[in-house]
Order: C-alpha cells, then structure tokens, then sequence
C-alpha cells in the first residue's frame, strides 16, 4: 500500500463517517416516528433528508456563547474530546479487507483506550460548566462510564482467547466458519448494553437526562459546540455498531453476491436502527438501579463467561 | 524511534512540572493525563505496546477519572486556588529549585561519562507479557490479588450502612405508631435530619 493510498483511505474514511453521523440526525428522527405513528421531518428535500443541512446552519449561525462564569479553556476543550477520541477509535476497524486506517496488533485495546479517554469530554464540560445540573450530569456520567467500561473489557476477552490475538483483522479471518455471536452470545449481549451505557444513550442517557437535570454536561453549550456533541453522540453509536458487527458478525465477512464494505454497512446499520428502537421503546432507569444492575448482575455474568470460554477452549485445545 | 522517545519523555516532563505548579486542582490533574499519556507514549516506542495501551486504559482512562471524579465532589472552587497561591508562593520554589538542580547536575555528569548506547528495541507483545506473568511472577501476581481484595474488603465495610428511612413519609407513619401526634417542634426537628445525606437514600 503507498502513501498515496494510505492517505485516500483516511480520507475517505472521515468523509463517510462525518456523513453517517449527520445523516444519522435524520435517520434517527424518521424511524422514531414511524414506530410512533407519525411522520417525522419530511418538508426540506426528498423524505426531508435535507434536515440535517438546516440543522448544521441553524447551529453555526447560532451565538456561540461561553458562560462567564465557565471554566473558558476546558469548556471549549470539553467538545472536542469526545469527538477526537471516538474518532480515533475507527482508526483499528477493518472496514472491507485492505481498507483499514491502522492494523495495529493492540487494536482491541487502543479502542477499549479510546473510549475510556472519552469520558473526560463529560467530566470537562460538566465540571467547566460551573453549573448545578451539569455538574450532577457530569458525576453521572463518570460513575457510569467507568463502571460499564470494565464489562465492555471484559466481554471481549472471551473473542481474544477464542482468536488469540487483540488484531481486528485476525478477528474478522477467525469468524471465517462461525461468527463468535453463536459461540460467545453472553459476550455479545454484555457489550452491546456496555455500548449503550458507553455511549450514554437512550434507555442509559443518565448523563444527560432531560426530565431531571435538564441536558445534564451539555446543558451550558450552544451553536456548535454543543454540535459537535450531538455528532459524538451519534459518531458513538455508529462505532459501537461497527464494534459489534466487527467482532461478533463476521465484520465484511458475508456471501459473494455484495462487496465486503457493503456487508460490513448492512450489518452496520442493523445495529443503527436497534440502537433508535431502544430509544423508542425503553423507558430510563434510576441512576442506582443502572449502578446495581452493572455489578451485580453483569460483572459476574462476564466473570462466568469468562471462565467457561477458558475452560472450553482448553479442553478443545487438548 | 529515538526522536518520538525524546519528544514525548520532554512532553512528559513539561506536562509533569505543569502538575506540580497548577493552582487549580482539576487543571493539575489533567496535566497529570497528558504526562501518563506521554508515558504511553514512551513505553510505545521502547517496544510495550501492550503495556502502553494497558497504561492509557488503566491509569488515563479509570484512576485519573476517578481523581477528578473526588475533585469534582469536593467542589474546590475559587477559594482552592486562591489558598493555593497562597501557599505556592514564589519565594517557596527557591530552596526546592535550587538542591534539585544540584541534583540534575550531577544526572548530567553521570550520563556524560557513561557512552552511548542505542536503545536495545524488542517488541514485547501481549503472548510474552502473559506468560512472565503468569509463569515467572505468578507470586507476586497473587499477591497483588491479595492486596486488591483486602482493598474492596474494606471499601465494602466502609460503605454499608444501615439503611433507616426510605422516606420521610414512612417515618412518619413509624413515629405515629403508639406516639401522642408529633409537635411542631418535633417536625421541625425531622426536617433538619432529613437534610442529613445518610438518611436520604
């Protein structure tokens, strides 16, 4: 692969993740109203899709306002975290085979790496904020990030002892025969809810919680700062989806009737629209239910996982 | 290699000096981030990857999260840093300055009289760091399983408490039981210690 190529992929790869978290605005608000019988934005372009156009001007011409009483640096570092580091994690995803920003060997562990750097865009805007409900928004988010993070790890470590490496692409080539959502479905269900928690969405957007706290960390922010993160929201579901349809659906893998990188988006999408059915029907739970459901039920759930993929793998082994 | 090893150990370095002379706790802690993120770093280019990426997770992403989690509890507002001024005063660097730059000297010295050598760069991966661990140094592994146990023994034992009202309105209703109906004063009384946060759960 020369330079020139290397450089094509990153590119290309920013150009359409940028896209799909736009376009994920729109997408999000048209399935939400079809599931709840209504019809959602459809004036601006065809289906409304140009929504998101009128969204992105409507923030940039609105004030960018910074409190006085704000924190000025980290408020305005606070934003941008989020979306650097979520960024930084598709860096490891193998998109279609060859089409792979950086095949690092740690891979695994520079996305687990990542996204628990991404909880200090929470923290930072909260604390910065100066502000009672973003404050609380922020200690929230700290606790749950931290505590879902653990079982995010370790659900995954059952797919590193089955394939024996932290390598995305070796990943993806073990599911040749079997995707690890059929020999690893504990592993799989404890990641996806630990995404959910990680990405602070819909039922686990604690964090934010409009009935309570307001917009929690993010209720100080306008125009687009408080842009760009509603596009780490949505950056953060789509890596999470990406995650999961890499490590436990087979990644590009598929039938030889569609290219690799469209099997990859299908499965990636899937996981999209799962994500926005959750938020259509999943009412929030309290802040300690989510606290008590994460340490004790899924921290020995994972813990047992973990110990029956070992001593299977083992007995396999010889 | 050896240009990013000395790049992120003199980022290392700044961001460490940052630390020390921050008034604000928050900003202290953050600049302490970037000097185990420049830790990383450095481990990256001696060959640890997997110690690296372990470093960032661990120490970057959960202990340091933790700290500033505290921090930010405390509520350490304007009267923290104007306290620390006070403390952090310039006359008080002259004394430390001065015997630790005796200090560096003499580091000077020393690695000016030892020659050269290139860093000796072998890639440890995650297969090798598993089985010293697990083979070579399993004791001191248990060990440390030992004293991390004993640590959430204890946090376990510091944090129960016995939970005595769920609300206020079921003590009440407990008060009640055999008890002449509660006085203004005893109300009054009840209000206070509901504001107590152990009773609020």
């Amino acid at each position: 692969m020369t330079v020139m190529q290397h450089i094509w992929i990153v590119l290309g790869v920013l150009f359409v993740l940028l896209n799909i978290a736009a376009g994920l605005i729109w997408v999000e608000r048209r399935l939400l109203a079809m599931w709840q019988d209504r019809l959602g934005p459809n004036r601006a372009g065809p289906l409304g899709i140009l929504i998101v156009l009128a969204d992105t001007l409507k923030l940039f011409f609105k004030e960018d306002w910074i409190p006085p009483f704000a924190d000025k640096w980290l408020f305005i570092l606070a934003p941008a975290i989020v979306v650097g580091s979520v960024l930084m994690s598709f860096v490891i995803i193998p998109f279609a085979p060859q089409i792979v920003v950086a095949d690092l060997n740690i891979g695994l562990l520079f996305f687990l790496a990542m996204s628990s750097l991404g909880v200090y865009s929470i923290v930072l805007g909260g604390w910065a904020s100066n502000n009672k409900y973003s404050l609380l928004g922020a200690l929230r988010g700290a606790s749950q990030m931290i505590a879902y993070e653990v079982f995010m790890g370790l659900s995954l470590m059952g797919i590193v002892m089955l394939t024996g490496s932290f390598n995305l692409g070796a990943i993806v080539a073990a599911q040749q025969h079997t995707w690890f959502v059929f020999t690893q479905p504990l592993g799989f269900i404890i990641f996806f809810i630990a995404g959910i928690a990680e990405t602070h969405r819909l039922p686990f957007d604690i964090p934010e919680a409009e009935s309570e706290l307001i917009a929690g960390y993010h209720a100080e922010y306008s125009g687009m700062k408080f842009g760009m993160f509603f596009i780490g929201e949505y950056l953060g579901i789509t890596l999470i989806s990406a995650m999961t349809a890499t490590l436990f659906f087979g990644g590009w893998l598929g039938p030889g009737f569609l290219p690799p990188w469209a099997w990859f988006f299908l499965k990636t999408f899937f996981f999209i629209g799962i994500f926005i059915l959750l938020r259509a029907s999943l009412p929030r739970p309290r802040y300690d239910q989510l606290m008590g459901y994460g340490w004790k039920i899924l921290l020995p759930l994972v813990l047992v996982n973990l110990l029956v993929t070992g001593a299977i793998a083992l007995c396999l082994r010889g | 290699m050896s240009a990013l090893f000395y790049i992120s150990s003199l980022i290392a370095i700044l961001a460490t000096i940052m630390v020390i002379t921050r008034y604000n706790p928050i900003h202290a802690l953050l600049y302490l981030v970037v000097s185990l993120m420049a830790a990383a770093m450095i481990f990256v280019t001696l060959g640890a990857p997997f110690v690296a990426a372990l470093e960032v997770i661990i120490y970057a992403g959960a202990i340091m999260v933790l700290f500033i989690f505290f921090v930010m509890m405390l509520n350490l507002g304007n009267t923290t840093t104007l306290q620390e001024k006070l403390w952090l005063q310039p006359k008080i660097w002259i004394g430390p300055s001065i015997l630790s730059l005796i200090l560096l000297g003499e580091l000077i010295v020393l690695l000016l009289q030892e020659k050269p050598t290139p860093l000796p760069v072998t890639v440890v991966d995650a297969r090798k760091v598993a089985l010293s661990l697990y083979g070579e140094y399993i004791i001191i592994v248990e060990l440390a399983g030992f004293l991390l146990m004993a640590g959430i023994v204890g946090a376990a034992h510091i944090g129960k408490h016995r939970k005595k009202h769920l609300h206020r309105f079921l003590q009440e209703e407990e008060n009640s039981h055999g008890h002449p109906p509660a006085s203004q004063a005893d109300n009054a009384k009840q209000i206070v210690d509901h504001k107590e946060p152990k009773s609020i759960v």
